[in-house]
């Protein structure tokens, strides 16, 4: 795979994951267990979204290089590609359950996030870099917030603790390939453009550790860790939950195409 | 006389161009110009094209695109048609750059101003415990500093939620970024 396609493949990975929390958060909308949290857990989505759109667009123009020309835009690349397509996470795919499921969702990505884009900030690739220093800023807030929640419904009442320990386990099996690397990023890291998620594996504990502690809860133990053959979202293997999302998603781009408003 | 040069005699002057940019408004938050706000990073012709270079507040904020046309507009009322609008990612948009005048018609609006995070760059993840409460916002109605947040996000995605104890009142906070 030569370096533009790989370069392709890693851009968008870090695009669909962001597009499909986003798309997952606006799930939420006029349905938050209350006003501000309706208008929090959106603008999370929000920021995922335009975060998303910077990725895409410098894909297409990646796509263009080893293409001859032809790079796909934002939307072709939202709206037009079939779920093996994809390269998001599987843990960003997952429902949204209730409000526990969500927020360990979102702490178990944020602080991932996070490091990993203040990996990629000191990407040899300046796009890649200042797209990356952008995100930051934004994923930090998102990361207190997240933790904030684990804390506050694992160490609040007994159900709430109990329905925040049962999405910490659910949801554990998907944390795996998040530190996993593959032909594409190894094909990257050396050069200094991709982030060597690898190193990522032992901070993100230290802090997921820590934020646990304070909320009461512990990690489970001794569970497969989904895609770690290899296989998993970031190589276009997801579970069934992308399916059906992507339809609604999509659906109107696919019923008229180039629709316009 | 040639098109070029008939162009370049009817350019308004870069300060008439800075003034006219100063006049448009945020579209959510009117009280403050784009320029206040601090997301026109530059002004310049580039041959016989005039270049205005905007950085976003926020990567998904939808006012964005609003603003591009909000310039595009205002330029054409100053004489000039066909201006390129280019955005700039780096250095990232702070709300240190907004103009301290500009804090202050915040205030008087309804909306706590930031207060400044210069130099803050960092934060240590490494041993989180409950965080310590943040400063007190002080409210911009009655100037109490008994308030707190009620929610981390607002209206748009540059403000929080806050509320006064004193006088009650929810308010706006813009928060540092």
């Amino acid at each position: 795979m030569s370096d533009d396609r790989s370069l392709f493949e890693y851009l968008l990975r870090l695009a669909d994951s962001d597009l499909i929390l986003a798309q997952r958060l606006g799930e939420w909308v006029g349905h938050g267990p209350v006003l501000e949290e309706d208008i929090a857990t959106t603008n999370v989505g929000l920021d995922l979204l335009g975060q998303s759109r910077l990725w895409f667009a410098y894909a297409g123009e990646v796509e263009a290089r080893f293409n001859d020309g032809s790079g796909r835009s934002e939307d072709e690349l939202a709206f037009l590609r079939d779920a093996g397509e994809f390269r998001n996470l599987m843990l960003v795919e997952q429902p949204n359950g209730n409000y526990a499921d969500t927020m360990a969702r979102q702490f178990y990505f944020d602080v991932w996030h996070e490091l990993l884009l203040r990996g990629l900030a000191e990407s040899t690739d300046a796009r890649i870099a200042e797209i990356a220093s952008k995100a930051l800023k934004e994923v930090r807030y998102h990361g207190d917030r997240s933790a904030d929640w684990v804390i506050r419904l694992g160490d609040g009442t007994d159900e709430s603790h109990r329905k925040m320990q049962a999405a910490i386990d659910g949801l554990w099996m998907y944390t795996g390939e998040m530190f996993d690397v593959d032909a594409v990023d190894l094909a990257l890291i050396d050069g200094g453009i991709a982030c060597d998620a690898r190193a990522l594996a032992a901070p993100w504990r230290q802090r997921v550790d820590a934020v646990l502690d304070e909320a009461t809860l512990r990690l489970p133990t001794d569970v497969w860790m989904q895609g770690s053959n290899g296989r998993g979202g970031k190589q276009g293997v997801h579970t069934e939950h992308i399916g059906p999302m992507l339809a609604q998603m999509q659906w109107l781009q696919r019923a008229y195409p180039g629709a316009r408003w | 006389m040639s098109a070029v040069r008939a162009a370049t005699q009817s350019r308004p002057t870069m300060d008439a161009i800075w003034a006219a940019l100063a006049a448009i408004p945020d579209p959510e938050i009117p009280v403050i110009s784009l320029v206040e706000l601090g997301i026109v990073r530059e002004v310049s012709w580039r041959g016989d094209e005039l270049v205005v270079t905007l950085t976003p507040t926020y990567s998904g904020c939808p006012a964005t695109q609003v603003i591009a046309a909000d310039v595009a507009a205002a330029l054409v009322d100053a004489g000039i048609v066909g201006a390129r609008i280019e955005t700039r990612l780096s250095p990232a948009w702070t709300t240190d750059w907004i103009a301290p005048a500009a804090k202050t018609r915040l205030a008087e609006y309804g909306i706590a101003p930031p207060g400044t995070r210069a130099g803050v760059q960092v934060i240590d993840i490494g041993g989180l415990t409950r965080r310590e409460p943040r400063a007190p916002v002080p409210c911009p109605r009655c100037g109490s500093r008994r308030t707190r947040e009620l929610s981390r996000f607002g209206s748009t995605p540059c403000k929080a939620q806050h509320r006064c104890d004193d006088c009650l009142e929810p308010f706006d906070y813009f928060k540092p970024h």
